[in-house]
């Protein structure tokens, strides 16, 4: 039962993705052409909004349900995997459409063909496992 | 009130509702990452055995698989229940013209039949379209530590400098494969 908020919360995920048409590759295309504001706008107003929440959790040191503080960890220093790593996602993205959240949720819309990307998806994660050593990090 | 919910959501509602999920998931204990879910699955499916990066407690992660489950749910109650059926999505003009000149229909539902329908699978180019696009966001993703949640809202919210690094890298690719790639294979 402790996960059941959980499958709501991510129920809510799924319809918000759908509902702002974030899913769609339309929308995706239109973003990378610049040519509407629309995708900008859920993302901008998504980072602020967010940025205000985490910036008021580390000022009153905000605990979690259990009672723990809610803590951050900075992400290691580097730049060659942010941005190859990124590059190769933005390409997947742009040809695609989706990124990870959206594939699962086109599955639950109906486009089975999504299914394919995602076990694609699975398969590139697996292969960064095993050249990860020598790749730069 | 059902009109509104019916009807495509406006930008600036569903980006407090993804500050509000992002949040909730702070609240509980976790936080916001997809993609995490990819590692997740090859661990299930006994990577771990072979490649030392799948060998971790998975476990810890079931929170967020019971999240991606939930996130295909909310797929369907939206396209069963809270869409109006083919509902063109009302992407610019200029959109359509340069996506017209490429190929693609003006939309008449919320992804092109060209790419997604059914019988794209079956097709060579439709299949190697679609198998390209989730290899390279699965690789990318991990390579990058994290995709758009973490890295474009969880990461940009707590003002870090990698994750602005992967979001610059995310649209340098966007760019790349939309200006530079279709040209060459719509």
């Amino acid at each position: 039962m402790k996960f059941i908020k959980y499958l709501i919360v991510g129920a809510l995920f799924g319809i918000v993705m759908s509902k702002s048409e974030a899913i769609s590759w339309y929308r995706i295309q239109e973003m990378f052409r610049f040519q509407a504001f629309h995708m900008y706008g859920i993302i901008g107003v998504a980072v602020v909004t967010s940025a205000i929440i985490v910036a008021l959790i580390k000022k009153f040191k905000i605990r979690d349900m259990a009672g723990n503080p809610i803590l951050f960890y900075p992400k290691n220093k580097s730049t060659a995997r942010y941005l190859i790593g990124g590059i190769l996602f933005g390409l997947g993205w742009a040809l695609s459409g989706a990124c990870p959240g959206p594939m699962v949720v086109n599955i639950g819309y109906g486009f089975m063909s999504f299914g394919v990307i995602f076990i694609f998806a699975l398969l590139g994660t697996f292969l960064y496992g095993v050249v990860k050593d020598k790749i730069p990090h | 009130m059902l009109y509104f919910l019916m009807q495509p959501w406006p930008w600036w509602f569903s980006g407090l509702i993804l500050a509000f999920i992002m949040f909730l998931l702070l609240f509980f204990g976790n936080s916001f990452g997809f993609s995490a879910n990819l590692r997740t699955i090859c661990s299930i499916g006994g990577a771990g055995k072979r490649v030392k990066f799948f060998d971790f407690d998975w476990k810890k992660q079931t929170w967020n698989l019971v999240f991606l489950v939930g996130a295909i749910l909310g797929g369907y109650i939206t396209s069963e229940f809270l869409s109006n059926p083919d509902q063109a999505v009302a992407i610019s003009e200029n959109t359509i013209k340069d996506l017209g000149a490429l190929g693609f229909a003006a939309p008449t539902s919320i992804q092109p039949a060209e790419l997604f329908a059914f019988e794209a699978i079956f097709t060579l180019k439709g299949f190697l379209i679609l198998a390209f696009g989730g290899l390279l966001v699965g690789f990318g993703a991990r390579y990058a530590g994290g995709c758009t949640s973490g890295h474009a809202i969880s990461g940009l919210a707590d003002l870090q400098l990698p994750s602005l690094i992967a979001v610059v890298g995310f649209f340098i690719g966007g760019l790349i494969m939309t200006f530079g790639i279709f040209p060459l294979i719509f």
